[in-house]
């Protein structure tokens, strides 16, 4: 039988409209629109009207991570038999999008949860550390966090120093990671450490520790200049002592594992920075169309018309650049290159449409009362976290070249 | 326990800018947000809310036009409805459709499904028309109660609170009864994540009018559809006895 006439079968047997299981280019499957329209009346409702209270008292918002845990937002592609939602990636990249929009802080509370913590539980763990660390964390209650860089590395990922002993029937973990989201609220954390330095990166192990334990202490709270409702903390190691089993995926496998859930993560940052664009492209819309100079609306000055044109198109082309990448990796496919472009993308749009916003509105654009300002603090550390837009570059041009084969 | 119809109205968003079509006929509709009826929103919720209270076993979502009333008919089943029926009207009939005729359906259907309730949304924020509810327990021979914003179970009959222009009204009605729901019912839940997964899997049958014996005919005709006059600058007045004097100039006293 022909795939044209099954897939027509298919369609015609289901008593429904059947979304189309490719990506369109012009249109989100039901769901997904579904799912949007949830996010968007949730982060319009719930998060924007508290975003700048949350942003100026550097406060988390517990209440909110609640609900949208319940919502199922906290763990978009766990499997249900988990506690999770079931979806896929394109629509925690529309989810992510939607929230970020309302509030940066809450999209990178969110983002980590769901990529850099359950993201490689989920898939390296096994039974019983599934039950352990993924379930109790799907549903807003409880959050994880990632410990990967250290002072001494951030890009360089594969020179860990944190150590971790074989003590027979324990791993004793010594060192200190930094700049760690969620250091503070979170209850467990997946920390990298080498058990053999000489090794290299290939020495590098992934290890599941609760919160709080015995030996792991958090440093300072960091006062940031963006997404200030979320905590950035020091995890401090001393002779903090975890189960044998508490490793996760095989031994020397943590620097993979590190590297495939940050190309996921990206999809998440990626998101999260077309949030904070979309929502200064609101703001300078809306207050162009307001503001009158020269007898009009400044919408009318071409100066103001050519900025939106430029923020508009860069917003969606980073937009379509994240959607691939996750359309890519919900079929199953390599999305590596594809990941970084749109982080790499998306977080500069980030960065440039915030920046216009703020020369859009002029003097208010400098001042609280206007969020324009704090989208411009919180686009800043999408170029950084996650991979930095230099290590995106080398990420896209490795891939490349060796598409070229040369 | 009852069996619940709930009406459901595919409408242009309320946050969208409307704008008439230059030949007077309507307004532009082509590639503009839709979403449900609000106070359709409110009713489902309701409905969802008494199976919750067990006081409803099943709740059965309808919606009345095009392809896309489909998508309306799966925010209903993502908001707890157990299944939908979409009465399919396109091109020409869905032009003249009008309450008359969502009524004639929805008693229709009542019937079929052996409903003991009927909720819709008071009025859809499209035609305003606030007909459908009244029409439809009059087909029924049914009692009423509309722009509910309280209602109570207890056996065989319903307490329903209404808005009304001079206050709140009670009445107590027997079931089976057509509702309308107004704005303070309930405040509608967010579809969650999993219900929206669960929502696909749940029964979605498609019926034209012709199959509930409705023919949709016109009873009346639109004859132009404008924007309303731009608002004229008012004046200020210095005191009481200037504004009596302009009331009886204008006619008004």
């Amino acid at each position: 039988m022909s795939l044209a006439i099954r897939n027509l079968i298919l369609r015609k047997s289901s008593g429904c409209l059947l979304p189309s299981r490719k990506m369109s280019l012009t249109a989100l499957p039901s769901t997904h629109e579904m799912l949007r329209k949830t996010c968007r009346d949730f982060a319009e409702g719930e998060l924007k009207p508290i975003a700048a209270k949350l942003d100026r008292e550097h406060l988390f918002p517990k209440e909110q991570i609640d609900k949208m845990g319940k919502l199922g937002l906290m763990a978009i592609d766990v499997p249900e038999e988990l506690g999770g939602s079931g979806l896929d990636y394109l629509a925690y990249a529309v989810a992510m999008e939607e929230i970020s929009r309302g509030c940066a802080s809450a999209g990178v509370i969110m983002s980590v949860n769901n990529s850099l913590y359950l993201g490689p539980v989920n898939k390296f763990g096994n039974k019983k550390q599934k039950e352990q660390f993924v379930t109790p964390f799907t549903d807003g209650s409880r959050v994880g966090c990632f410990a990967l860089s250290e002072p001494g590395n951030g890009s360089d990922a594969g020179a860990a120093s944190t150590t971790s002993k074989d003590g027979g029937d324990h791993w004793l973990l010594n060192g200190t990671k930094s700049w760690i989201t969620n250091g503070y609220e979170s209850e467990a954390t997946v920390v990298f450490a080498t058990t053999d330095k000489a090794k290299k990166h290939k020495g590098i192990s992934a290890f599941l520790v609760p919160k709080p334990i015995e030996g792991l202490a958090l440093g300072k709270k960091e006062d940031k200049l963006g997404i200030r409702a979320s905590s950035t903390c020091n995890l401090v190691f001393e002779d903090c002592k975890i189960p044998k089993e508490n490793i996760l995926g095989e031994p020397g496998m943590g620097f993979k594992i590190a590297m495939m859930t940050l190309d996921a993560g990206r999809i998440g940052i990626a998101s999260q920075a077309l949030g904070i664009a979309q929502a200064s492209l609101d703001c300078a819309v809306d207050y162009a169309s307001k503001r009158i100079a020269f007898g009009a609306p400044i919408t009318k000055l071409q100066s103001i018309q050519n900025k939106l044109a430029e923020m508009a198109m860069r917003l969606e082309a980073a937009r379509l650049l994240t959607w691939r990448a996750a359309a890519l990796k919900d079929e199953g496919k390599n999305y590596t290159k594809a990941a970084a472009m749109g982080k790499l993308a998306a977080s500069e749009a980030a960065t440039y449409v915030s920046h216009q916003c703020i020369q859009i509105l002029g003097g208010m654009g400098y001042v609280s009362d206007m969020p324009a300002e704090r989208h411009y603090r919180d686009a800043r550390i999408t170029e950084i976290y996650e991979g930095t837009s230099e290590i995106q570059r080398l990420v896209i041009a490795g891939n490349l070249l060796k598409e070229y084969g040369v | 326990m009852a069996r619940v119809l709930v009406g459901v109205k595919r409408v242009i968003d309320y946050a969208v800018k409307i704008r008439v079509k230059p030949d007077k006929s309507g307004v532009v509709t082509e590639g503009v947000k839709h979403s449900m009826n609000p106070f359709d929103e409110i009713a489902v919720e309701e409905a969802v809310r008494m199976k919750e209270k067990k006081l409803a076993a099943e709740i059965i979502a309808v919606s009345c036009g095009p392809a896309q009333s489909q998508e309306t008919l799966r925010t209903a089943l993502a908001m707890g409805v157990d299944k939908a029926i979409h009465v399919e009207v396109t091109g020409k009939d869905l032009e003249t459709l009008q309450p008359i005729h969502i009524s004639k359906i929805l008693a229709k259907l009542a019937q079929d499904e052996k409903a003991d309730l009927v909720i819709v949304g008071k009025q859809a924020i499209d035609d305003d028309c606030n007909q459908t509810a009244q029409m439809t327990a009059a087909l029924l021979d049914w009692p009423q109660g509309t722009f509910a914003s309280k209602i109570e179970q207890s056996d065989g009959s319903l307490t329903i609170v209404r808005e009304i222009d001079g206050g709140l009204e009670t009445v107590k009605v027997k079931t089976p009864a057509v509702i309308s729901a107004d704005l303070r019912l309930n405040e509608p839940r967010y579809a969650t994540l999993p219900n929206i997964m669960k929502a696909k899997k749940k029964p979605l049958k498609k019926v034209t009018p012709k199959d509930l014996g409705v023919e949709i005919k016109s009873h009346y005709d639109v004859v132009s559809v404008e924007d309303p006059p731009v608002r004229q600058a008012g004046s200020v007045l210095p005191d009481v006895d200037s504004l009596v004097a302009k009331l009886k100039e204008g006619g008004f006293v």
